[in-house]
């Protein structure tokens, strides 16, 4: 017997392992013209794990601290061995993953998989995206410089304006009146302990349903499938699937070393509390249409301030995304299209001001 | 020397890969099947190509978790003090570069510089006017005014500097080799 093998039966008659995968080799992905979407969610989770990774590297050399975050950093992308390439890495394996974990929600959301009995899936999946852009808006200020500093402050100023709970929240996210080291501390431990620890459990949630739940078949493609049983295919999940959503990461990881070298991201100018915010300041992307909204809406809109309609607009529908499977009806036959519409509404209205948020001066 | 045996390959190693290649030779004689399957070949350059570009991206990895080296500063000669900042059988840590250095002012009046890293475990060593010796508080390792160990663990002596004074300003400088 080979020592591979020996060592396996070893594990395998402590850990009755083949129990534990059994479920992964009786599982069966759907096989049909839209199943090139089932590969989002894992795409999402690969650079989820490229930004632990990679954050772990920069935590060996980042140093909190308004006086020393930037200059680390600093160091970080000039004088450590490839510092460059790992910063970069996880400043667009970030951008890369919001991104993924949009298209995988928009992709759920009109393909339907978030109807009975995945609605557990679907609010797992919409908090995880609301962590990722807790990521985003946290990390975003590590560096120091001057446009995460006035970002950081436009932000923790929106969450101000919620009604009654807005002060408190406010301080609490700077740690203090005004946007400070304090506040750099706080964000750091966010980033690095608090959001990862909230979201690879809620990550291990998601997979599980997933798990248990197996992979929807759109409406469409199981009407088809019922008229036509012949039709019907699928594809084992291990080795065959698992061994395309490798590939899948692999194209996405050469992506990321492709990005990072070809545009290394950029460190700014060191965050001056005490200088005049500099023109064309706008935050990440996937913040840019609810930013471009708010500067949309006046100043007075009859008695209340336009800043806190904007916020309790995007509170609620916020609100309402998460619940949207509850809307939905139980039959599986049966859909209703004005969420399909809602979705369209949103995906259009979100990449649409995004543009002009970009566009705009 | 034997011409057929290869620099750096032994007679013996040659003889078993030779003995392995006939082995193969001889099982796939009986049928049809060259040795190197295609499915083999495919596989090993496919394993081959996976495995190039894992170690293309683990080497950068690697060289960023060794820390770049801090370049000393300065010259090899700092301004340890000031001519009357000491007191007669005293001493004074001063930075050395990015490490301490011991400035000692004996009992008589004249200037020692040291470096302060224990050579034993790298405490910071102090001077101890009771026992007008360097001593350090980790594991009560004692050295010499000219730093040599004398009690103690400590293997070596401490690397001792020259010492100049000029107006009065002290400046410590790392012994020139001879």
């Amino acid at each position: 017997m080979s020592p591979i093998n020996a060592a396996s039966n070893w594990l395998k008659e402590r850990l009755e392992w083949d129990d534990l995968v059994a479920p992964l080799r009786k599982k069966a992905v759907p096989l049909h013209r839209l199943s090139y979407w089932y590969f989002l969610g894992g795409i999402t989770l690969f650079l989820f794990g490229v930004q632990v990774l990679t954050g772990i590297l920069l935590l060996l050399y980042y140093r909190p601290g308004a006086n020393e975050a930037f200059e680390s950093i600093q160091h970080i992308m000039t004088q450590v061995q490839y510092g460059w390439l790992i910063r970069s890495i996880h400043s667009w394996s970030a951008n890369l993953m919001i991104f993924t974990a949009f298209a995988h929600m928009f992709s759920v959301l009109f393909l339907k998989a978030y109807r009975k009995p995945r609605e557990l899936t679907w609010l797992t999946g919409v908090v995880l995206l609301f962590l990722l852009l807790g990521f985003g808006f946290s990390g975003y200020l590590l560096p120091w410089n001057t446009l995460a500093f006035f970002a950081t402050k436009v932000g923790t100023e929106i969450t101000g304006q919620i009604p009654f709970i807005g002060g408190p929240a406010l301080i609490f996210l700077r740690g203090g009146e005004e946007v400070t080291g304090a506040t750099l501390t706080r964000f750091f431990g966010f980033h690095v302990a608090v959001l990862p620890g909230i979201t690879t459990l809620l990550i291990l949630a998601h997979l599980l349903l997933v798990q248990r739940l197996g992979m929807s078949v759109p409406p469409k493609v199981e009407a088809e499938w019922t008229a036509n049983p012949f039709a019907r295919r699928e594809m084992k999940f291990f080795p065959n699937f698992a061994l395309r959503e490798l590939m899948a990461w692999y194209v996405a990881l050469g992506a990321l070393g492709a990005l990072a070298a070809i545009s290394p991201w950029n460190l700014g100018v060191k965050a001056d509390p005490f200088s005049p915010a500099p023109a064309g300041i706008k935050p990440e992307w996937y913040f840019l249409f609810m930013f471009q909204t708010l500067k949309l809406i006046p100043a007075k809109v009859w008695l209340v301030d336009g800043e806190v309609l904007g916020v309790l607009v995007f509170g609620m529908a916020g609100v309402l995304w998460l619940l949207l499977p509850f809307f939905e009806s139980t039959k599986a036959s049966v859909t209703k299209s004005w969420i399909t519409g809602l979705a369209t509404f949103a995906l259009v209205y979100i990449t649409g001001m995004s543009v002009y948020g970009y566009l705009a001066k | 020397m034997n011409p057929n045996e290869t620099v750096g390959v032994s007679a013996k190693a040659r003889k078993v890969v030779m003995a392995t290649i006939d082995e193969v030779a001889a099982k796939t004689a009986g049928n049809q099947s060259p040795p190197v399957s295609r499915r083999g070949f495919v596989s090993l350059l496919l394993g081959g190509s996976f495995v190039a570009s894992a170690v293309a991206f683990l080497y950068p990895v690697l060289r960023y978790l060794n820390p770049p080296k801090m370049a000393d500063m300065g010259s090899d000669s700092v301004l340890a003090g000031k001519v009357g900042e000491l007191k007669l059988n005293s001493g004074k840590i001063f930075r050395f570069g990015s490490r301490p250095g011991l400035l000692v002012r004996t009992a008589e009046g004249d200037y020692r510089a040291m470096s302060a890293t224990c050579t034993h475990l790298s405490c910071t060593v102090q001077y101890r006017d009771d026992l007008r010796e360097v001593w350090c508080a980790c594991h009560n390792g004692k050295y010499n005014l000219e730093g040599r160990n004398i009690s103690g663990p400590p293997p070596r002596p401490l690397e001792a500097f020259d010492v100049q004074v000029r107006g009065d300003e002290i400046f410590v400088r790392r012994r020139r080799e001879a």
